[in-house]
């Protein structure tokens, strides 16, 4: 007889070695998925994880992987505080195309104005925009106690109208030839988001991620906000014994989540995407709950989740491109990803018992 | 420009190292991005077809790749940059969205064809090229018009950019031609290929009281919502979907790429390959119309294959005068047909349409 036993402390070593062993699970039977559609799996896997990082082409694929990477770290990072704290913001989809509305908005305005202090604008106005989206759910909560679940999930597809809205009228590029979409900011130097070291894919949006990593570190081991964030999360009222403000925290995590996803969204569409489209949010926001939870809510943990999501996404439509396996099988190898992890993860806190259970 | 010091390098490498092959024995590859899954059943999928049409014309002696689900974007850059480094000769982008990665890519590898679908840019290394779907929409509008006992007709949109404009005005221009009374509802899906918004929209279609619906949408599943509520036609977008046929889908408009992908295939082998914008249509057989099925009137039929004839000719134009904009102002005058820089711009309903274009 096989059952589970709750282990008295959470165990380190597994906490440290599940993410591990999902890969090689995941690695495992995958390669069983790939063999079964008539691929080499050794090859279909080295293709996913090795080639983006070290085949011919890693020096195209390295700064990649920064790119795809750092608007899933950005937001992920704003989310975990939340999360932390029991505060649940899924809708960072909505302010990350909000920020990016905001921030390239106020570019637009300037066109075609050249001068150092658009770019600072815009990223002050897409973190504003990310920022005021999040205050609907936060105030909303505070005031009326409404789930910000819920009104942050369907505000994303009022966002999502908006975006077609601007796509199609105020911020249409006027020379366009009537069709959506902006002028493209990758062509006016003062709004555009370059690479700091061309060729590098460090653009401003990955800086921003790193120095989101930093101080989410800080906040959370040195600073008392971290620690009434962490304490509301796993002790609400033994938090508010200690003097916690529920609401000022509510207010705190909505609003910094809304505000990094708000950032993520103005450096993306002013550097790697260039241009607001009807459909220029591809679900980094979503993917980004993953991100943040496949991290383990933890700032370096996010860090590395965020790298390794963007390279599965690398590698598999290299692998689609190379071996001619098909986008769903590589939609299918990312799901397992996720299940090893979270189905691993559960022995971090539960152990296997063989043998008959002890008597009560 | 160390990025593209890198990238020429690589380029150049990869030039070394296919004139070390330049013995005949070197296959031209040809690579392709696709927006939606090829097995959507509509766009993707006639796009995928003309890419085993390439190889199955050339055998051995070309390689296709291709990458599905791509998003427009910085990801679609990265997937065409990656196609290239891999050695691609041609690379065909798919959708509009492609369009300004589509370009920037080809900067970094001009001895690299491009061709992209359905855009405005060009270089010395990107053509465009696009079909006169709006032909197939004259049809369509007359066998619908002929058609509906409710004079409600539904129409499932994308983007309303000019392309899906166009091919509603060519729509409803034909079939008020025929019904004085019919009525134009347009649904926007703001998607490509979404197969749950395609049937709500179909639904709510059917529930306003529409018999015929139309579709600027890729997926089938409004040919199954259609099926499931009985008495309602639809027509088959950009593949045939003929498993749907005779009921509800009588007839369809087939993109067929074949001979197009077939062509610039072979330019590039024979080094011939130009930069050039096509725009073909029912008459070079960019544009197929899918079998009229039974459930359409005899004489609609005789009526619909005989304008499919004219235009194929080019004796008629489906934007043909006295038109007027729905705001009342002049269009084109008697017998003045449209040009087509007009028509590849259009951001305007015909006079009757009601709603207006979501801005």
């Amino acid at each position: 007889m096989i059952r589970l036993e709750k282990r008295p402390q959470p165990s380190r070593a597994f906490s440290l070695a599940t993410p591990v062993l999902a890969v090689l699970a995941t690695m495992f039977f995958g390669g069983l998925l790939f063999a079964a559609l008539g691929k080499d799996p050794l090859v279909a896997i080295k293709t996913i994880f090795w080639d983006p990082l070290f085949g011919e082409f890693a020096f195209f694929y390295r700064p990649q992987l920064l790119i795809k990477g750092a608007p899933l770290v950005l937001i992920a990072i704003g989310l975990s505080l939340g999360f932390k704290a029991g505060i649940w913001n899924i809708g960072a989809e909505g302010q990350y195309i909000m920020g990016a509305l905001f921030g390239a908005a106020v570019g637009l305005a300037f066109y075609p104005a050249q001068s150092v202090f658009i770019f600072p604008l815009m990223v002050l106005a897409g973190a504003f925009g990310g920022w005021i989206w999040a205050m609907i759910p936060a105030l909303l909560k505070v005031r009326f106690g409404t789930n910000e679940i819920l009104v942050s999930l369907m505000l994303v597809y009022v966002a999502e109208q908006f975006l077609a809205s601007m796509s199609l009228g105020l911020l249409k590029n006027p020379e366009g030839f009537g069709f959506p979409g902006s002028r493209n900011l990758q062509q006016y130097e003062s709004a555009f988001n370059a690479d700091i070291i061309e060729g590098s894919g460090m653009h401003w949006g990955v800086v921003a991620a790193f120095i989101a990593v930093i101080l989410a570190y800080v906040l959370l081991t040195k600073h008392r906000l971290g620690f009434a964030i962490r304490v509301t999360g796993e002790a609400p009222r033994a938090a508010r014994f200690s003097g916690v403000n529920p609401a000022r925290l509510v207010l705190f995590c909505l609003g910094m989540s809304g505000l990094l996803a708000g950032l993520a969204g103005l450096f993306e569409v002013s550097g790697p995407a260039g241009q607001v489209t009807i459909d220029f949010n591809v679900g980094y926001g979503f993917t980004a709950i993953i991100v943040a939870f496949l991290g383990r809510l933890h700032p370096v943990g996010i860090l590395l989740a965020g790298l390794l999501m963007a390279l599965t996404y690398i590698g598999g439509d290299i692998a689609q491109s190379n071996l001619g396996l098909p986008a769903a099988a590589i939609q299918v190898f990312q799901g397992m990803l996720l299940f090893f992890l979270l189905a691993l993860d559960m022995f971090t806190n539960y152990r296997l018992r063989f043998g008959r259970g002890e008597v009560a | 420009m160390k990025f593209g010091k890198l990238l020429a390098g690589a380029t150049l490498a990869l030039g070394l190292a296919t004139s070390a092959y330049a013995d005949g024995h070197e296959k031209t590859k040809v690579g392709f991005v696709f927006v939606g899954p090829i097995g959507d059943g509509g766009w993707t999928y006639e796009h995928n077809k003309g890419r085993e049409a390439v190889e199955a014309e050339f055998g051995d002696a070309v390689e296709t790749v291709y990458v599905e689900n791509v998003a427009e974007g910085p990801d679609s850059e990265r997937v065409m940059t990656q196609m290239a480094l891999d050695g691609a000769d041609l690379i065909f982008t798919t959708s509009f969205g492609y369009m300004d990665p589509t370009i920037n890519v080809a900067k970094k590898f001009p001895d690299v064809k491009f061709e992209h679908a359905t855009g405005y840019k060009r270089a010395d290394n990107v053509s465009t090229y696009s079909a006169r779907f709006y032909e197939g929409r004259a049809i369509q509008g007359h066998i619908a018009g002929s058609m509906t006992k409710s004079n409600i007709i539904g129409y499932i949109g994308s983007y309303p950019i000019p392309e899906v404009i166009r091919g509603i005005n060519s729509a409803f221009i034909h079939a008020r031609k025929v019904n004085p009374d019919v009525q134009f509802k347009i649904v926007w899906a703001y998607t490509w290929f979404d197969p749950a918004k395609e049937a709500d929209a179909a639904k709510v279609l059917i529930e306003q009281g529409a018999d015929v619906i139309l579709q600027h949408t890729d997926s089938t599943a409004p040919q199954a919502a259609a099926q499931e509520a009985g008495n309602v036609i639809t027509f088959g977008q950009a593949s045939d979907m003929s498993q749907y046929a005779p009921m509800p889908r009588v007839s369809s408009i087939i993109d067929d790429w074949a001979p197009y992908y077939i062509a610039r295939t072979k330019a590039v082998m024979d080094g011939t390959w130009e930069s050039t914008d096509t725009w073909d249509g029912i008459g070079a057989g960019m544009v197929g119309i899918g079998e009229i099925s039974d459930a359409v009137p005899a004489d609609v039929k005789e009526q619909a294959l005989a304008m499919k004839a004219a235009l194929a000719d080019g004796s008629y134009h489906a934007f043909t005068g006295p038109l007027k904009k729905q705001d009342g102002s002049d269009f084109l005058a008697e017998g003045e047909t449209a040009d087509d820089g007009t028509l590849a711009g259009m951001n305007f309903y015909v006079e009757g349409l009601e709603g207006d274009i979501p801005q």
